[in-house]
């Protein structure tokens, strides 16, 4: 049989469905023949940039996986890190971009669905959610009904199935108008020895699916949407959109924490993009075994379905386990008391082989190793850009505009202002461990006690866009510096780390650049910390006629901290507190910061180099001093500069402060940089933080006074914070 | 045989629904729409239409906030 | 003191019920199927979204097995305590007045909030004094309390209103500012905020446990 005899019609199928011809004709090689419907329909998933990461498998493979809490790397549904006791977090973050442009509430509601599942797959119980946004800027009404539906999306299904959404961030930008992100994270809770892989093992042992029914929801989804830039024709692709059900899930996900409480599971997956072909494969793959189907057991909610659309039906709320098959009538009564169905519809083979079966008749055959591990692998063709690719950000404030009205016109600019008005869509205290609610801090703060842990743990999203599209190595450095910064506010030291690459189309050399240089810059970072990656997510061709998003890594950073009660919060509610302000040595900067974005600059290429040893030297000192009981409250400085986080830390306490900076230009109060955060508390633990504290006020009255600059109330402050509430209307 | 229950809020209870859609519509180029209240639906298939009432009172609606009208082919 | 927690499919604070009733007597959960009660003295029916809230929130699980039981133990005297989707629950089964709407903004809100305590005299308040102001959440989306006119004023005659929003804290329209109601006799009670959310400073306020203290002292010996 020779390799390169295609036949016509299966070739221009073959495109069709996103392959290109030498993709197809390695299919061929590997089967050693012309694959069928089903076959094509599976590796076509398979082998899709979604399911494979064939242009970024290899950039990915610089990054750190290693480290001392380490329990389990990328590779499984969700990575993990111990906390001690006995505990682990798993978590991970994964992106929902593509389904949320066309339909935001259930894009947004199935990627929290997603990730969920990826987490008590593994075996944690899901304690967290963050979401992490971007979209246009609100002028335009479609980025205000994609913001509403995510959030209300977002909600809807963290709400419902109890798991409370604990922080976050959204940010609206023009390059993200046609390409919005949705981001979930979740975070998880285990004992160690309780969490489980998902390689099928055991021949003979039964796989069982448990959920809902399969239907033609996302048929094709991962490879049509995807894989490819979106254009006008948005609506066609709607019936393709996942649709959930929390309430579904929360059964599932019961069901599935009790069985694997008493042990009744060999191996655990939840179906996601691609459903049972990625899954199966997967489980196969890792367990080097053999997987055969039997797509006519399958529970369908239509009634016409073929094979291959059940396949790859992304159906939601639906899990896969392997057992052994004494114990089917044990998983049965369980499931039933749960009201959740299962199904036996295959069994584990010594084949290496995925089979598909429709009852007797054998409708598909495939190797296990070409689906999962012969994709091929692309290398990036990186070229750097003579001159910046974006557009200038529209000017909203003149250049004239004094350090009063340019401190509102901050406050006020939808990246800064308050989110008050989406977190509070959002459950954020249910299942009792919260300690530090949305805007109480600069991290999510979790207690372990209900678990019989011991302190607490701590969690943040960053990202950054625009900043990266200036600099994308030195940028994601600054992302992932402020990600353990805002750990660091409450006393928390950085477990580990979870992320998704958020890019245009690769194939493009000036994108494949970007890429390139933000994993450089991340793996960079991540060593010079010692924080190693957990697993994460890649989302690429976010791209449109207009061109691409910023490039958009997002972190996610899991921490531990030994006293949940002493954890500072943003601003100082204590009269007479000293004010500090403490600086890794960094020189604040106008180009690229939220200030420019304002008055229209340009953005500029290259930012000014970090210097991680003394950013991480501060984070050090300002973490030790977090935990000792002295600070009231630690405030990371980032968008705005000083200015904008000292009315932050005003607002968050509920008092005025009055400040004395020792250069009140623009560029100084407004300036941005990497490695500085604002404390307030006792004069003896502000002082104990060393040369790199300068004293600069105290906390008291109703308003933001800043020597020689100017003076705001809190009243003022508050009105030009809460521009977000008109969004929601 | 088929039946059809609309079940929508009684009058004088207060629909944020209603409002909301009837804001919506003139922002849309939909002038001349008022008094709009959103309610729901249910389709069943029954043996028995005389126990219709009694489902519709026990479990389909809340007769203390909703009005209903059954229809059966 | 023995506080029975319901717990229904789609139930989410029933454990969070459980641990805070822990902290004024032993607690243990109920699952919905069962007619038992197992003797429990109070029985919380906790917040979530029992049975998805498809229909009508809370309108599936007043049919549940174990509902049968709980309306008996609220005729034989004994208390009932539902909070949230449980409050919904209640007036689905007919053993609190009212009925529950969705939000005026039409938004699920989840808020610190301040109540303040009508009735100090029922079982569920005792540990309180009228006037007594208490900062607990609120998360719900369906939280819009109603009664037509002429039973408001009925409630009010017979000291059927327990809680209120102080001004400015009603998250959700209700009508004047009703954040819980009790049934006539007062043994049954129904909220919309979370106290069992609110009995650790750590986490928040303590004052929710004020009610659970009520509910422990109600059936300590005289």
């Amino acid at each position: 049989m020779s390799a390169g005899a295609a036949s016509a019609e299966r070739l221009s199928e073959a495109r069709a469905l996103g392959l290109t011809d030498s993709e197809y004709e390695l299919i061929v090689e590997k089967m050693g023949r012309e694959p069928n419907g089903v076959e094509l329909a599976v590796f076509s998933l398979m082998w899709s940039e979604h399911c494979a990461y064939k242009h970024s498998k290899k950039l990915l493979g610089r990054l750190p996986t290693k480290g001392p809490h380490l329990l389990m790397g990328p590779g499984e549904n969700a990575g993990a890190v111990t906390v001690g006791n006995g505990l682990a977090i798993a978590f991970k973050v994964e992106s929902h971009n593509h389904p949320s442009a066309v339909e935001p509430f259930q894009g947004a509601a199935t990627g929290v669905g997603g990730i969920l599942r990826d987490v008590f797959a593994v075996g944690a119980r899901p304690i967290a959610i963050l979401d992490s946004l971007r979209f246009g800027e609100l002028s335009s009404g479609r980025s205000r009904y994609l913001l509403d539906g995510a959030v209300s999306g977002i909600g809807h299904y963290g709400n419902s199935i109890g798991v409370p959404t604990v922080g976050g961030e959204v940010y609206f930008e023009g390059p993200y108008e046609q390409n919005c992100l949705v981001n979930a994270m979740c975070l998880g809770i285990a004992r160690e020895d309780r969490l489980i892989r998902s390689a099928a093992a055991g021949v003979g042992n039964l796989l069982v699916l448990m959920g809902a029914r399969t239907g033609r929801d996302g048929i094709g989804g991962a490879s049509v949407l995807a894989s490819a830039e979106l254009d006008s024709e948005d609506a066609s692709k709607r019936p393709t959109v996942q649709i959930g059900d929390p309430f579904e899930e929360k059964r599932v996900m019961e069901c599935c924490l009790e069985l694997l409480d008493r042990g009744t599971l060999r191996s655990l997956q939840d179906l996601g993009a691609a459903g049972l072909s990625s899954s199966a494969s997967e489980m196969a793959s890792k367990g080097e075994v053999g997987l055969d189907i039997d797509v006519s057991r399958v529970p369908l909610r239509e009634d016409d379905m073929e094979p291959f659309e059940i396949m790859v039906s992304e159906s939601q709320e639906r899990m896969l386990c392997v057992i052994e098959p004494e114990t089917l009538a044990e998983l049965e009564e369980i499931c039933e008391r749960w009201e959740v169905r299962a199904t036996a519809i295959g069994e584990v083979t010594g084949s290496r082989r995925l089979r598909v079966l429709d009852g007797d008749e054998v409708v598909g055959d495939m190797p296990v190793d070409a689906l999962v591990d012969d994709c091929p692998l692309y290398d990036l063709e990186p070229a750097a850009p003579s001159e910046q690719i974006y557009p200038a950000p529209p000017q909203v404030l003149d250049r004239s505009a004094d350090a009063h009205e340019t401190l509102l016109a901050l406050l006020s600019s939808h990246n800064l202002a308050s989110r008050r008005p989406l977190f509070e869509q959002y459950d954020s205290i249910v299942q009792s461990r919260t300690v530090r609610r949305p805007e109480d801090a600069d991290a999510a703060v979790l207690q372990l006690a209900p678990d019989g842990g011991e302190g607490a743990i701590a969690v943040s999203i960053d990202g950054n866009g625009r900043r990266v599209a200036c600099d994308p190595y030195t940028d994601t450095v600054e992302a992932v510096l402020e990600c353990a910064a805002n750990l660091a506010c409450v006393g928390a030291e950085p477990l580990g780390l979870t992320n998704c690459l958020n890019f245009g189309n690769p194939e493009k050399p000036h994108v494949a650049w970007q890429l390139e240089r933000s994993v450089a810059g991340m793996a960079d970072v991540l060593r010079e910390l010692g924080v190693p990656v957990v697993g994460g997510n890649v989302s690429l061709y976010n791209e449109s006629g207009d061109g691409p998003i910023y490039p958009t890594p997002v972190v996610g950073m899991v921490g531990a901290l030994p006293d949940a009660a002493l954890a500072p919060r943003s601003g100082s509610a204590r009269e007479g507190d000293v004010v500090a302000l403490v600086s890794s040595g960094v020189e604040p900067s106008l180009p690229g910061s939220e200030l420019a974005k304002l008055r229209g600059d340009q953005l500029p290429l290259g930012l000014p180099e970090v210097d991680v040893a003394a950013v991480r030297a501060t984070l050090d000192a300002v973490r030790s001093a977090a935990r000792g009981g002295g600070l009231s409250s630690v405030h990371d400085v980032s968008e705005g500069g000083v200015a904008v986080a000292l009315a932050e830390s005003c607002l968050a306490g509920g008092v005025g402060a009055s400040a004395s900076l020792p250069d009140g230009s623009l560029t100084a109060i407004f300036g941005e940089g990497a490695g500085r955060f604002l404390v307030a508390g006792e004069r003896s633990a502000v002082e104990a933080l060393g040369a790199r504290a300068l004293v600069i006020g105290t906390v008291g009255g109703d308003a933001l006074e800043i020597e020689g600059v100017g003076g705001w109330s809190l009243s003022e402050l508050r009105d030009a914070h809460g521009s977000l509430a008109e969004a929601f209307l | 045989m088929k039946a059809r229950v609309l079940i929508r809020p009684k009058e004088g209870i207060l629909d944020p629904q209603g409002q909301a859609v009837e804001r919506a519509l003139p922002a849309l180029g939909f002038e001349g729409a008022s008094e709009v209240r959103v309610g729901r639906m249910v389709e069943l298939e029954v043996e028995d239409a005389s126990r219709l009432d009694e489902m519709c009172e026990r479990l389909l609606a809340n007769p203390l906030i909703e009005d209903y009208e059954v229809t059966v082919e | 003191m023995r506080f029975g927690v319901v717990r229904f499919p789609g139930s989410c604070d029933e454990t969070d019920a459980v641990l805070a009733c822990e902290r004024y007597g032993d607690a243990e959960l109920l699952w919905h199927g069962d007619r038992d009660l197992r003797g429990v003295d109070a029985v919380v029916i906790p917040g979530g979204f029992s049975y998805g809230d498809y229909l009508r929130v809370g309108a599936i699980a007043r049919f549940s097995p174990v509902m049968e039981a709980v309306a008996e133990h609220a005729r034989a005297g004994g208390i009932v305590f539902g909070v949230c989707n449980g409050f919904q629950v209640l007036c689905e089964a007919g053993l609190l007045p009212g009925a529950l709407l969705p939000n005026a903004g039409l938004r699920f809100v989840c808020r610190q909030v301040d109540v303040e305590v009508v009735n100090a005299d029922i079982p569920c308040t005792r540990a309180c004094e009228v006037g007594d102001v208490l900062s607990i959440p609120v998360k719900h989306f369906t939280g819009r309390y109603y009664a037509p006119e002429e039973d408001l004023r009925h409630l009010d005659a017979h000291g059927q209103i327990i809680l209120r929003y102080r001004p400015g804290h009603n998250p959700n329209g209700s009508v004047t500012d009703i954040a819980g109601v009790s049934s006539r006799e007062g043994n049954v009670m129904g909220l919309m905020p979370h106290p069992e959310h609110a009995v650790d400073p750590l986490t928040g306020s303590a004052d929710g446990g004020r009610l659970f203290d009520s509910m422990a002292t109600a059936l300590a010996p005289a």
